[in-house]
């Protein structure tokens, strides 16, 4: 028996949840357990429950590379550390499993009950996927192939090109707003929309179940601001 | 001294990757530095082929590797100039057969001997990809200006700035003036406004980069082609000189690169 590791077939491929606390003994016993079973695991698609470990962008690469060594896919990892969601971030890994797998089937939480505001400032490239819990703001461009997704509002100082979803727990009230919209797709709540275009600062909403687009450079926008 | 080590990479494959290491590496010996290239694609190796010196190989970056021979003996200098050399791929390995670390140990030896080491990545952002930025100081992405190329050129920039390897620079090849100016292609601006990273270089399209490389003679060479110009500004703006773009009629940029914007 091998307590360190745990795993479980997901509809995504496996998820291997890591019991130790630090992220170096995680790696190892990871990497022992997947060696001595090496044609389960080859070819699988992973996503690692790290728990409260934290790993840093050095280390998380290492053993994304140790495991497509393997040919192992890392794609997910599932964190409580803030730290290590960031690095998830950073190297472009989902930090959650729903969002990856298809219509959301979460109860709607409103997230207004907790105000809580993601903040982050880079251009958002192809292949780079932001989350957040609460709102999120981005100061920068979201480029063709990057997607930004939050539970409540996204507001994105910068060129929306790629891909946002707002309300992505089912929040419907949720908004998109950015100071330019080509986006390759918008969602809110579960509604999809594509050929969404503003060449002004403008916010998305859905409607009656339809994505609408509102120009914001009127009174509309103090209005719907205090939504 | 300490080497610069700088990976030329690009995602997508076929925009000029091993086409720039030749030139850059040419240019900068030119002006008199100590520079190395490092030929990264093994399997698919022809940056020797580029730079003339295919006949010479006996032994390739595998066999240092692997220590089959010393990292000297595996150096091939150059024809003509002297403080110029290559360390050629294999051909007949993988990209399986070179880590991250065996990279990273390499360039630690060639460092002290060089002003500069060039790294040619393989196209694609997995295990040659990895192992050609490992040891990189700073890493040039090279695009086309087409959607597809900017696309993998963005992917590129984002893993290169997840794993701490700070931004890039920028050199666009390939581009087509009259193309721009019927909009047929995106322009300079386009791309740098899209990938938002420092610009060092604009290649135009010109027949006579292949026609050199097929002679393995690499058209920095060619004294009445503009490229080589363009190819020589882009060495010395790697050398830190503030070089004033030449302008190949994309207006557009200009208006942007002096206004302060980059
Ligand atoms: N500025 C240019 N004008 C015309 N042809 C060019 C130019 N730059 C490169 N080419 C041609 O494009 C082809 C691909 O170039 P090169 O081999 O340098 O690309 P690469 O990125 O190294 O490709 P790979 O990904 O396969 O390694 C070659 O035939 C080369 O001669
Ligand atoms: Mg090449």
């Amino acid at each position: 028996m091998n307590n360190a590791v745990r795993l479980k077939g997901i509809r995504d491929g496996l998820l291997v949840s890591l019991s130790h606390s630090q992220w170096g003994e995680q790696e190892k016993a990871l990497l022992s357990y997947i060696d001595a079973r090496p044609t389960f695991f080859a070819g699988a698609r992973l996503a690692m429950d790290v728990g409260q470990a934290v790993w840093r962008v050095k280390e998380l690469s290492a053993l994304r590379d140790a495991l497509s060594q393997r040919q192992i896919y890392l794609w997910a990892v599932l964190s409580e550390s803030p730290v290590t969601e960031k690095t998830a971030q950073l190297l472009g890994l989902a930090t959650r499993l729903s969002t990856r797998t298809g219509p959301q089937r979460r109860p709607t939480r409103p997230p207004a009950e907790e105000p809580n505001v993601h903040w982050v400032q880079k251009t958002v490239r192809s292949g780079v996927r932001i989350e957040a819990e609460g709102h999120l703001v981005l100061i920068g461009d979201v480029n063709p192939g990057g997607e930004v997704a939050a539970a409540g509002n996204i507001l994105i100082w910068g060129r929306l090109r790629g891909m946002a979803h707002a309300g992505a727990n089912g929040d419907a009230g949720a908004v998109i707003r950015a100071l330019e919209l080509r986006p390759q797709q918008v969602r809110i709540a579960q509604v999809a929309a594509t050929e969404i275009r503003s060449s002004g600062p403008a916010q998305v909403v859905l409607e009656k179940g339809i994505i609408r687009v509102q120009s914001l450079n009127s009174q509309e926008f103090k209005v719907n601001h205090e939504r | 001294m300490s080497a610069k080590v700088i990976t030329v990479t690009s995602g997508k494959g076929g925009v000029g990757k091993t086409t720039t290491v030749a030139n850059l590496a040419v240019a900068l010996a030119l002006t008199g530095d100590r520079v190395v290239c490092i030929d990264g694609d093994i399997g698919l190796r022809n940056l020797d082929v580029i730079l003339g010196l295919e006949n010479r190989i006996v032994y390739d970056l595998v066999d240092v590797v692997e220590g089959r021979c010393r990292l000297r003996q595996a150096m091939i200098r150059d024809k003509k100039l002297s403080n110029l050399f290559l360390i050629p791929a294999a051909q007949t390995r993988d990209k399986n057969a070179v880590s991250p670390s065996d990279m990273v140990r390499v360039c630690d030896e060639l460092r002290p001997d060089f002003d500069w080491v060039l790294i040619d990545s393989p196209a694609g952002i997995e295990r040659g990809f990895r192992y050609a930025i490992a040891p990189a100081d700073q890493a040039i992405i090279v695009t086309n200006p087409e959607v597809s190329a900017v696309r993998d050129a963005d992917r590129v920039i984002g893993l290169l700035e997840a794993e701490e390897k700070g931004s890039p620079s920028l050199i666009i090849n390939r581009l087509d003036v009259n193309m721009v100016r019927r909009n047929e292609m995106l322009s300079a601006e386009d791309v740098v406004d899209l990938l938002a990273i420092r610009l060092i270089g604009i290649v135009p399209e010109d027949d006579r980069v292949l026609i050199a490389s097929n002679r393995g003679r690499p058209v920095v060479l060619d004294e009445a082609a503009v490229t080589a110009r363009v190819f020589q500004n882009i060495a010395r703006r790697l050398k830190g000189e503030d070089v004033p773009f030449i302008d190949l009629g994309n207006r557009g940029l200009w208006s942007r690169l002096f206004s302060g914007r980059r």
